[in-house]
């Protein structure tokens, strides 16, 4: 069994630390839900700036701000906003975009091509672009970063799901299913979407890495969560000033960020490699 | 055994020509007629691109001809509704080439060979459509239980066995098998066969059975089709056909049966 555990751990090291990495990011950030080390939102002017553990305890175990609020408090609690936007983004764009990607594998002829033109319409439009476009319509917010980050999505997601689908369409058992008198719809519901969940599960870790980069460019800019809540990019923006005298204002959000998006990367790649047989062997 | 019955299934006149990239046409079939009578096991034999697989197809309503009828106990299925087509379609069903293509592997064998079920115009309870699973499972020589477990864990032969299950659960009277034996190992091919012989002794199926493989056809048809370019040759009693074949081509047909020699000639 324990011998077991090792084999599996050693042939998928990337999933492992993938889910080590984002595990540690979702058990933090819902902590900072019933507990943070300090209030995140609390100024401290006697404690500005002050490096990691400079004044013992008091000064945080990642150092305080340039108002002198509590970084690692911060960061714990900038997490929630951050995978609340990026799992709400992916659900939208998963959702919407696999809808349209198993409609257009159905309908190969117009309303397929209809719908990849549209795709690409989208696709088009960057994401930074289309939040600042809804921004100036609804005002920045939340709400916008998970819309704008969503629409962004949905492309990717119908791209993926029509290219898997045509595949699985290709496959005789659905010619069995249309001797069993389905319909296109049931037969995208009972088979189709079944055969194709594991690439719709893989892409959802890989675009959660994007969404949570593109949330922190977002509020970087401005168009995320607005203050008081703590947010990553919102951190990164206001260390600017200070990275010389305080580069722990950068690197803590910096850090965190990188390895919120290698965590989900890693997850993403782990879990195609454990899915699809084809890269399990090239190693 | 054609005799005075009237034919289970005709095709007349059959033509499918399918448009090629750069607007060039290809003629799968060219004016294809044939019947079965009840209880026959018509084989088609040709080589591959024959058009006798887009023969398959019209037959079994997946695919519609350019021109040409097909009439099961005398009703032209493509005249039909589609919900009275798919109210038919529980007379004729398929057996496909691939026993690894033609099984969704997310599903339970139970519940693959019960899809077709609900063709029955019956709605029926969970406990019948198990009955009826397990009796079919064991009526192609797999165990009832097996209905639980998933396709990947079965042989091919195993799988094409399920396979056979799902086409005959609605008791179809119409079975088109696409060389349902070609992707099977030879000892296993002849388990397949033995076990379409015996299910059509014990009830009275009529099957138009494709093949590449001369020696499968003879093993199985009653009648043989011989098919070249989309269009049907000569068509006769095996035997006659086997024994004294009346075109060049089946003759050629027959000299090429690979055989062992074959392979020791350099290339």
């Amino acid at each position: 069994m324990r011998a077991g555990m090792m084999r599996w751990l050693r042939d998928n090291k990337a999933l492992a630390a993938g889910l080590v990495i984002t595990v540690s990011i979702v058990v933090l950030a819902l902590l900072s839900l019933f507990w943070v080390p300090m209030s995140p939102t609390k100024m401290n002017i006697a404690q500005k700036l002050k490096g990691p553990l400079e004044n013992g305890f008091s000064s945080g175990l990642l150092g305080k701000d340039h108002f002198g609020r509590d970084i690692a408090s911060m960061l714990m609690v900038g997490a929630r906003y951050s995978l609340t936007v990026a799992l709400a983004s992916v659900a939208i764009g998963a959702m919407i975009g696999t809808a349209l990607g198993v409609t257009a594998a159905a309908r190969p002829g117009f309303t397929g091509a209809a719908l990849g033109r549209l795709n690409d319409a989208i696709f088009a439009l960057p994401p930074i672009l289309s939040a600042i476009m809804l921004g100036a319509l609804m005002g920045p917010g939340t709400t916008t970063a998970i819309l704008a980050i969503g629409t962004f999505m949905i492309p990717v997601f119908a791209r993926v799901t029509r290219g898997a689908a045509m595949q699985v369409r290709a496959r005789d058992y659905i010619l069995a299913a249309r001797m069993a008198g389905e319909g296109e719809v049931t037969i995208t519901l009972l088979h189709v979407i079944p055969n194709i969940a594991s690439q719709i599960i893989v892409q959802v870790a890989i675009q959660l890495a994007m969404a949570i980069l593109t949330e922190a460019g977002l509020s970087f800019l401005g168009l995320g969560t607005p203050p008081p809540a703590p947010s990553w990019g919102r951190m990164l923006a206001d260390s600017q000033t200070y990275l010389l005298k305080a580069p722990h204002m950068a690197l803590a959000p910096g850090l965190a960020i990188a390895l919120a998006v290698l965590g989900f990367n890693l997850l993403g790649d782990g879990l195609s490699r454990l899915i699809d047989p084809r890269r399990r062997i090239e190693r | 055994m054609s005799g005075n019955r009237a034919p289970l299934v005709e095709v007349i006149g059959l033509s499918r020509r399918y448009a090629l990239p750069g607007g060039r046409n290809l003629q799968a079939l060219d004016n294809v007629s044939l019947s079965v009578a009840p209880g026959e096991i018509l084989g088609i034999v040709g080589e591959s691109g024959c058009g006798k697989s887009t023969l398959a197809r019209i037959v079994m309503a997946l695919d519609r001809p350019t021109s040409g009828n097909v009439l099961l106990e005398g009703d032209d299925l493509f005249a039909l509704s589609p919900r009275e087509l798919a109210r038919r379609r529980r007379n004729f069903q398929m057996i496909f080439q691939d026993p690894y293509g033609s099984l969704d592997p997310r599903m339970s064998v139970a519940r693959i060979i019960a899809e077709p079920l609900r063709l029955l115009p019956e709605r029926l309870s969970r406990a019948e459509k198990a009955k009826r699973v397990a009796a079919m499972l064991e009526d192609v020589g797999l165990r009832a239980e097996d209905g639980a477990r998933f396709p990947h864990e079965f042989s091919g032969g195993q799988r094409q066995r399920i396979a056979i299950a799902r086409a005959l659960i609605t008791r179809p009277k119409l079975v088109v098998a696409d060389e349902a034996t070609s992707a099977l190992d030879l000892t296993v091919q002849a388990q397949i066969l033995r076990l379409l012989r015996d299910l059509r002794a014990r009830h009275g199926l009529t099957m138009l059975f494709i093949s590449h493989n001369l020696g499968v056809i003879e093993e199985i048809a009653d009648r043989v089709g011989v098919m070249q370019a989309g269009r049907l040759l000569e068509i006769g009693p095996t035997a006659a056909v086997m024994e004294n074949p009346r075109e060049e081509y089946t003759r050629r047909l027959l000299a090429a049966e690979p055989t062992l020699d074959f392979l020791e000639q350099p290339a």
